[in-house]
């Protein structure tokens, strides 16, 4: 499975049926279909038995969905309306190309654009102010409602139709790497050498409140959950070096807090000690925002003890979302560092 | 009792740091409770077994982290920029002693604002008395946490003063309970909880894996008798308070009941609180599993979430009366 695959496939929250479809047969392939189940959230839990029942049981935890619009209804001129799943900032949608529907064998999605009143039309006023998604439409090309609603009923689903593509010196932009590149990972530490019981988690439903990551934790209860993530690298223009939060390039980023959890201070001292014995690159997030799967996890049942690794990302959650190839290779690498010295 | 704060409120122990205090308590407790267990989140679980096999299960919570300031960036010239973990004020924070872990202390300081800037904590730093970044990050790492370093003190004949008085005050009372405990039908299992500044969180799973029949959270609130005050019914020195709601959860009624009738036995005048803003852990304690009654008992707090937080110490022995009543001791 490569990443571009992984990125280029549409996964909406909600709606990650392509994705799991992908997951659930690289990870038959590896550990059998007996290892895999399928939890009521759409989330994949794939189950690699211990020989050592001595060691914590670990959880590596990734999600599946990405950002991404709903059609709620159509104009009488046969344009869409939509809403947002996830968070997404209005000011990246304008002039964007999506593909509306799902992708099928049958029925491929529909091409689209989305637009607003061109700048001829704007007052000075006008361009003074971030149009809300309400002022937003998507295009697909109907001559009327009827025939609009026809191609894209509302509730359809809508993507952001980006080629991934590598760029610069080891950069790649795509749509969905936040959490492709945590996705892709995990199947490439389906082999990570380790005696206890190590379960993946390919969560459903984190954009819209760490939904699938909630009915995981609670499933599975492991002694330690390791959360692969993207996280938001803001290092362009001049933005203060307090408020980058972090750099592209620069090393996996080892999380000691964000607004959904705290990172147990055992492993995150343990991964930042890792990473400087083993010369693996990292970094610490030097601002606390945003919150993932950790903060689920850490609350399902019982209790986990939890900490997160992510990949900096540039213009998170939108259509050309920038990481960096080594970094997402760091934090496969600290991974495996960390179940080796489990 | 007040030994018994004046020693806890000085360990250090922000959110998700709160191991010195788990200690401390454990010392104090050990032999006067059946068995002591932590969990993933920290979470001090006690529990003293009823005399009764068919008694009920009881919950008492009281949280042993308190708020702190984490370091999120060292300039090039050895100021700490840092964010809140909990509910940090910024109007309590100017020109404030800190002091880390370690011990490193340092001065919280807000920089002249910008026209059209507004005070938030991105406008403070702290300054440890490093000349560069990387005397700082000899001195402390990223994700270090400050708190206030303010001295417990006495004011006036009853009166005391702390940073962490929310909530290592209850800690103490709930010490203070189990070691004056007699045997009872009821089994009491007393949690100090961890992370409950940032939402709760070492209640949610604690509360889970004790699966009790009833939750006290026993906390602080605010009081409404300083000037200019927001209009809160409760007052300093007039007694422990009974909660009725807050943000958070709406206490059971015939607990509420309970809790009276035990302080009206006792003697103790009591207060009744409502709180549209703030929750405790008996939040996240009526949420776990099927669900359970819950309540919080409080002691009023001036200045909450500041350096100095004021208790008066006939609240605190008034609560230890009601919550013994209540046990059936």
């Amino acid at each position: 499975m490569d990443l571009k695959t992984l990125c280029e496939a549409q996964g909406v929250s909600g709606r990650e049926e392509h994705i799991r479809r992908m997951v659930w047969d690289a990870c038959a392939a590896k550990l059998g279909e007996d290892a895999l189940a399928l939890d009521g959230l759409g989330s994949v839990i794939a189950t690699r038995k211990g020989s050592d029942p001595g060691k914590p049981r670990v959880m590596l935890a990734a999600h599946m969905d990405e950002v991404g619009l709903l059609v709620v209804s159509a104009t009488e001129d046969g344009l869409l309306r939509f809403r947002a799943l996830g968070g997404v900032d209005s000011r990246v949608l304008v002039s964007k190309r999506v593909r509306v529907g799902y992708d099928t064998p049958e029925k491929p999605a529909l091409a689209g654009v989305i637009g607003a009143m061109a700048i001829h039309q704007q007052s000075p006023e006008d361009r003074k102010h971030v149009l809300p998604i309400e002022q937003l439409f998507i295009d697909i090309g109907a001559k009327d409602k009827a025939e609009a609603e026809r191609m894209a009923p509302a509730g359809t689903l809508v993507t952001f139709d980006t080629p991934y593509t590598p760029f610069g010196e080891g950069l790649v932009y795509a749509k969905a790497l936040d959490d492709r590149v945590g996705v892709w990972n995990l199947l490439n530490l389906l082999d990570a050498p380790y005696a206890g019981e190590l379960v993946f988690a390919f969560t459903s439903q984190e954009e819209v409140g760490l939904r699938g990551a909630t009915s995981a934790g609670y499933r599975v209860q492991p002694d330690i959950a390791v959360v692969l993530e993207t996280t938001a690298a803001n290092d362009l223009g001049e933005i203060p070096e307090a408020l980058q939060v972090c750099r592209v390039g620069q090393g996996v980023c080892v999380s000691f807090m964000d607004t959904a959890s705290l990172a147990d201070s055992q492993l995150y001292r343990t991964m930042l000690a890792l990473g400087k014995e083993k010369a693996i690159p990292h970094q610490v997030k030097q601002f606390v925002s945003g919150g993932n799967d950790a903060g689920a996890l850490q609350r399902a049942g019982a209790g986990s003890r939890t900490v997160v690794l992510s990949v900096p990302c540039r213009n998170i959650h939108s259509p050309t979302s920038v990481c960096a190839l080594r970094d997402m290779a760091a934090q496969e690498s600290l991974t495996r560092a960390f179940l080796e010295n489990l | 009792m007040e030994q018994l704060i004046q020693k806890l409120t000085g360990i250090y122990g922000p959110s998700g740091r709160e191991e010195l205090v788990a200690a401390e308590i454990e010392t104090l407790l050990a032999g006067k409770v059946d068995s002591i267990r932590r969990d993933a989140l920290g979470n001090l679980i006690c529990e003293k077994k009823g005399t009764d096999p068919n008694g009920k299960r009881i919950m008492l919570a009281a949280h042993m982290d308190q708020i702190g300031l984490v370091v999120t960036h060292v300039e090039k010239e050895g100021y700490l920029r840092v964010s809140n973990i909990g509910g940090i004020s910024p109007a309590n924070s100017r020109t404030r002693r800190v002091k880390f872990a370690n011990g490193v202390m340092g001065v919280l300081h807000e920089q002249p604002l910008k026209p059209g800037e507004t005070t938030s904590l991105r406008t403070f730093y702290i300054d440890i008395g490093a000349a560069n970044e990387a005397e700082a990050l000899s001195l402390i790492s990223l994700g270090d946490v400050a708190v206030y370093a303010e001295d417990t003190f006495k004011m006036g004949a009853h009166r005391l003063a702390s940073p962490a008085m929310d909530d290592r005050m209850a800690c103490a009372l709930l010490v203070s309970i189990l070691q004056k405990l007699p045997p009872i039908k009821d089994t009491v299992i007393a949690v100090f909880t961890t992370q409950e500044e940032v939402g709760l969180r070492g209640a949610t799973t604690s509360a889970y894996s004790v699966q009790p029949d009833v939750g006290i959270a026993l906390d602080v609130t605010l009081t409404g008798d300083t000037p200019e005050e927001r209009r809160v019914a409760v007052n300093l020195g007039e007694g422990p308070t009974i909660v009725v709601m807050n943000a958070r959860s709406i206490s059971n009624p015939a607990l509420v009941n309970e809790l009276h009738a035990a302080a009206a036995k006792a003697g103790v005048a009591v207060q009744r609180e409502v709180l549209p803003f703030g929750g405790t852990d008996a939040g996240a304690m009526q949420l776990s599993r099927g669900g359970m009654p819950v309540c919080t008992v409080s002691v009023p707090c001036r200045y909450v979430h500041s350096a100095c937080e004021v208790v008066d110490m006939r609240d605190v022995e008034g609560a230890e009366k009601v919550l013994l009543g209540y046990l059936g001791a």
